[in-house]
């Protein structure tokens, strides 16, 4: 038997600190938290940095070391800093020390860190993108998700925080019950329905729940008020940000839930059994990279006048071919990807979208990608006067529209794009991965 | 006409991972299920995100009064050419699209 306390879906996300003190009252063998995921976009792998802020970072994590200290059990964080690079979870080390001095807390700490330099033979998984040595080259940031092995690893340290680069949502929850003998697809399962914290019950914002496995299955109690788990939201927690709801891969094997049922032991309370783990044959861990696509810079009007509301489509072909040319006769032949996108009429979905009528004001938003950020700043320099006062036709009088901003362009820096969907064969599970204990 | 915004519960959109996009159509209870099990075929989700129908995956979930439709991203996510950086646009599409 063995009880995980979650306090959260991610830190820097927030959780209830009386639901908190439950958890701790309720004496867990271990607390886990998740700190990333690729959800927000490639541009946090591909620098290297956290998506939330480090003062959120830091009074949320200082709470979780105060429980840990209070529990007397370990405290582990999965994918430190959002994309769980090298330099994330050093960042997480250093707010951890500053804390532990700011409370005179003494505490040992063990790092798992996730970054690859060089990449074995590489399989490709469904929706992968093509991929070559150039490709991987060009990745400024290359990690691997480790999985139950490595977080079981850095447990056996001893260690009272546990900081770990990039590993799967799962692996941190997963990890302890596995080494205690639960069963094993209760272990995954459990770990899955757990790993967004109260997401997988009613009042989800509230964060906290205890999960308790068992040599059958497991049992989710939420613990804020009001927050209350049913055989509905725990199973459905299944289809989230998932594209198979019953299947889920691993390192070393996959979790099969078919056959798993779902049932209420009183209005608060689920308890879970039948999810299956089916080892593979191979031990493999996922990767992930993100590279420089190019630099971008933005420009943006907003429109009000009806007629050209009206005919913003034509109008933005209409500047798209003009600009073009004056590109190439101010600039040469630069390589650039410049688009027209049209807010308040198809912004979201582009060419899917199905509803043609007319909203009384749009935006244009110029989006200008070059090969460097001085190249886009100039050729969006170029739209600017198109967007302030291109006429519709050579008969009307100049019209002006309306720049929410001075200056009218904004650089965005370098944009980052996903470039690995594959997995990496591992001989031994810590091969690609390094566990360090900290003096 | 009857769309699926009509008798279900909600439509989701989410990323699953940078290079698949899940859409999770809750219907609430069983004759809603059954009417959008009958009511949207697959070809027909698969032509308002304008991708073969093969690439639909589809899951009826009676225990839950779920259908959901899972794709690869037309554009991986993030890209230069990608509209919408958690997928969440996908859902009206489908919840927009009237029950035959």
């Amino acid at each position: 038997m063995t009880r995980i306390l979650i306090p959260s879906g991610a830190l820097g996300l927030g959780y209830d600190q009386t639901a908190l003190e439950r958890g701790i009252a309720a004496k867990p063998d271990l607390i886990a938290i998740d700190g990333g995921s690729t959800d927000s976009g490639p541009s946090y792998l591909g620098r290297g940095v956290s998506k939330y802020t480090r003062a959120s970072t830091k009074i949320e994590w200082a709470g979780l070391i105060r429980a840990r200290a209070a529990a007397g059990c370990p405290l582990v964080i999965g994918t430190a800093g959002t994309c769980g690079t090298d330099s994330t979870v050093d960042w997480l080390v250093e707010i951890t020390r500053e804390i532990l001095a700011e409370e005179g807390m003494i505490a040992k700490i063990a790092t798992l860190k996730s970054q690859q330099t060089t990449l074995g033979e590489l399989t490709a998984l469904p929706g992968a993108p093509k991929l070559d040595a150039q490709t991987i080259a060009q990745c400024t940031n290359i990690v691997a998700l480790a999985g139950a092995e490595q977080i079981q690893a850095a447990i056996n340290t001893g260690a009272d925080i546990i900081i770990a680069g990039r590993t799967t949502d799962t692996a941190i929850i997963a990890a302890l019950p596995l080494q205690n003998g639960d069963h094993p697809g209760g272990a995954w399962h459990g770990a899955k329905i757990g790993e967004c914290g109260a997401l997988c019950a009613t009042n989800p914002q509230s964060g906290v729940i205890l999960v308790d496995f068992d040599s059958a299955g497991f049992t989710v109690t939420p613990l804020a008020d009001g927050a209350h788990a049913t055989p509905h939201t725990v199973s459905a927690h299944m289809l989230y940000e998932n594209s198979d709801p019953f299947i889920l891969h691993e390192p070393g094997g996959h979790l099969d839930v078919t056959a798993a049922r779902y049932t209420a032991l009183d209005d608060t309370r689920v308890r879970v059994e039948g999810g299956i783990w089916v080892p593979a044959d191979r031990y493999t861990v996922k990767v992930e990279g993100a590279r420089i696509l190019g630099y971008q810079t933005i420009i943006m009007a907003t429109i009000r006048d009806a007629h050209y509301v009206k005919n913003v489509q034509a109008w933005c072909d209409d500047i798209a071919t003009k600009h073009r040319a004056k590109v190439a006769d101010r600039l040469g032949d630069v390589d650039h990807t410049t688009e027209l996108r049209i807010i308040g009429q198809s912004a979201t979905l582009g060419a899917l979208e199905t509803h043609g009528t007319a909203p009384h004001e749009v935006g244009v938003m110029g989006i200008v990608t070059a090969a460097d950020q001085d190249t886009a700043r100039a050729i969006a320099m170029l739209l600017n006067p198109y967007l302030l006062h291109h006429p519709l036709t050579k008969a009307e009088e100049v019209p002006t529209f309306s720049f929410p901003f001075s200056p009218a362009e904004t650089d965005r820096g370098p944009i980052y794009g996903f470039a690995l969907h594959h997995v990496m064969e591992l001989s031994d599970p810590m091969d690609a991965f390094r566990l360090e204990v900290l003096t | 006409m009857t769309t699926v915004a009509d008798i279900v519960t909600k439509v989701r959109s989410k990323n699953a991972g940078p290079f698949w996009l899940t859409v999770d159509i809750f219907c609430g209870d069983a004759a809603a299920y059954d009417r959008v099990v009958t009511g949207l075929s697959t070809d027909r989700v698969a032509a308002v995100f304008d991708v073969a129908p093969e690439t639909l995956k589809r899951f009826d979930i009676a225990d839950l009064h779920v259908v959901k439709f899972s794709l690869p991203r037309p554009t991986i996510q993030g890209d230069i050419a990608d509209r919408d950086m958690h997928g969440a646009g996908w859902a009206p599409l489908v919840a927009e699209l009237a029950l035959n």
